[in-house]
């Protein structure tokens, strides 16, 4: 078990400094002077390189790269070009939005997604199994910069049930938790799906059902247990997902997380803070997937074994 | 039923797609003409899909914007294909370092979700459509790296491989002759798949603002437009919506299909619902 955590880990340390190495090279992918695009052609060269000595960008490129890996350990992004604030204090601001978000989709994405799976496996071959999975391919063909308008057209400005958009109450994240989730909800129903249909004709089912126990106890106890091993590592992968879906799904509601904080920085040109948003979502990513395969090493002993030889 | 569904609807949609697309010049189009006194018009006899909010016809910029996805699906998954099979392919045959240092390589660019990569560039190297072939194909070749990587360790120990290599083929000549075509039916799928995603990626960067720019039609800056005058013009956000949702569904369908009929097991999702 130890080989293996410490095999993920080192996995996982490489993985996130390439995904730093290309965050920082990102800046320097603009085609022609960043000082220049980011202040305008009106900007006095007296600003334009007090502005490059700001950012660094007047350094050697190697020494650049020590100075950001030495900042990020400081958990020192870098100051906002557009907002004068360090990038850090505003990621913090933006990030209890989005953990509140994921939270309600991942609520719903389960309370649906579960249901609608088992039902699709138990009742094979029948209309419950296809609506199920109808509904499934139609989640994931609908994108969500289209699907949070219809959403808004129809509970928000028809039926008034809830608000437009923006940050208010709660009842304000049910729709984009909706409109993130469908798409997981039609992934995860399907997982669902072939993982029970595998675990039904397993030997202990039978054995349960000649045990004479009811038909729910032998299909969530017995069945469904054993069915979400392989849903849960699709979940971890699925996570990643919704925070990137969040950056079209929070501008679409105007919802105030790091998504939002992405799109408005890009546009207004803020190049630290589109770093670091991006370098958050990924490193998040990464994360995440990290304690998914720890977890599901320490669920299913297989696993661990298999990999370890 | 499922099987209508499955065969010539979405194949009969998406070839009008292509052929509106590759026909979008010769047509009479007028995407960019402003109707002043039909502004928000509702579809009518003489526009059957109405006016937007500048008084455009949005039949016609309906057909623009299926001439931009299908131009940029096809750009981005011939060249990711290219480049991600070849180097998939070459590093796994090759083994050693080169293998683990193309691993890490697409694992690290699989650390960042869905088309978030693509957005950052997109952003940073400004719009336009050749832009958007470059962001959605920095992110895209990785899948295609992947998956033949993943075939050609299962291949390699095949017999008529080990035959090849016994004659004293050359590493390339294996692999044009004997490795790629048996890859190709699950590249096929995936490439399939593949275009899914990458119409709701171009559709969704151009959501954004990242993407083509007006006055040219795309899908997705129809929608962020259409947003706007939603409870005066729904038929701006329906109408590229429906075209939007109806190419990806019968894409969507197709790949399924295939993927049934080749008998393909790929791991886990689609791959077309990261994107989103």
């Amino acid at each position: 078990m130890l080989t293996f955590i410490l095999q993920r880990l080192l996995g996982a340390f490489l993985v996130i400094l390439g995904v730093v190495s290309i965050v920082f090279l990102l800046i320097h992918m603009i085609p022609g002077d960043p000082v220049e695009i980011m202040l305008g052609e009106s900007a006095s060269s007296a600003d334009r390189e007090a502005l490059r000595a700001a950012l660094g960008l007047n350094l050697p490129i190697g020494v650049q790269f020590q100075n950001y890996l030495y900042g990020l350990l400081h958990l020192d992004t870098g100051i906002s070009i557009h907002f004068r604030r360090p990038v850090t204090e505003l990621l913090l601001e933006r990030l209890p939005a989005t953990g509140l978000l994921a939270l309600a989709t991942l609520l719903i994405t389960l309370a649906l997604a579960l249901p609608l799976g088992v039902i699709a496996a138990v009742r094979r071959n029948t209309w419950w199994d296809t609506g199920a999975m109808s509904f499934s391919m139609l989640g994931v063909s609908i994108p969500n910069f289209w699907l949070g308008p219809l959403l808004i057209l129809v509970f928000s400005l028809w039926l008034g049930w809830f608000p437009i958009s923006g940050r208010s109450g709660f009842a304000s994240v049910i729709l984009p938790a909706l409109t993130l989730a469908t798409g997981l909800v039609a992934v995860l129903s399907r997982m669902v799906r072939s993982s029970m249909l595998e675990v039904l004709g397993e030997d202990y089912m039978r054995t349960a059902r000649a045990k004479g126990l009811p038909p729910h106890r032998v299909i969530l106890h017995h069945g469904l247990r054993n069915a979400l091993l392989p849903v849960i590592t699709l979940l971890g992968l699925q996570l990643g997902a919704l925070l990137a879906g969040a950056v079209i799904t929070e501008t679409v509601f105007s919802w105030p997380g790091i998504g939002l904080l992405t799109i408005e920085s890009i546009q207004s040109r803020d190049y630290p803070v589109v770093q670091a948003c991006v370098l958050l979502i990924s490193v998040t990513y990464v994360l995440v997937n990290l304690l998914t395969d720890l977890a599901y090493a320490w669920v299913d002993p297989r696993v661990r074994l298999g990999s370890g030889h | 039923m499922r099987y209508w569904l499955a065969g010539s609807v979405p194949v009969t949609l998406l070839i009008l797609w292509a052929l509106l697309s590759m026909g979008a010049h010769y047509l009479p189009l007028q995407p960019d003409v402003i109707h002043l006194q039909e502004i928000l018009s509702a579809p009518g006899n003489d526009a059957w899909l109405g006016y937007d909010d500048l008084g455009r016809d949005v039949l016609d910029r309906l057909i623009v914007g299926a001439r931009t996805s299908f131009l940029v699906s096809v750009w981005v998954v011939g060249l990711s294909l290219l480049v991600g099979t070849l180097l998939g392919t070459a590093t796994a045959y090759h083994g050693g370092w080169w293998d683990r240092l193309a691993v890490l390589v697409v694992d690290v660019f699989l650390a960042f979700p869905g088309i978030l990569l693509a957005i950052a560039l997109a952003g940073l190297l400004g719009p336009g459509i050749s832009n958007v072939v470059i962001a959605l194909t920095t992110v895209g070749w990785v899948g295609y790296a992947r998956l033949s990587r993943a075939q050609v360790l299962s291949l390699r120990h095949r017999e008529h491989v080990q035959a090849a290599e016994a004659l004293g083929n050359t590493k390339w000549r294996i692999i044009r002759k004997h490795l790629l075509p048996l890859m190709a039916a699950p590249l096929i799928v995936e490439a399939t798949f593949g275009i899914a995603a990458v119409v709701i990626a171009e559709a969704g960067l151009s959501f954004l603002g990242l993407g083509v720019q007006p006055p040219e039609a795309s899908w997705g800056a129809m929608i962020r437009d259409g947003t706007r005058y939603m409870l005066v013009a729904p038929h701006m956000v329906l109408a590229p919506g429906v075209a939007l949702f109806a190419v990806v569904l019968s894409v969507n369908l197709l790949g399924d299909r295939l993927r049934d009929t080749l008998d393909i097991r790929l791991s886990g999702n689609n791959g077309s619902q990261p994107w989103k």
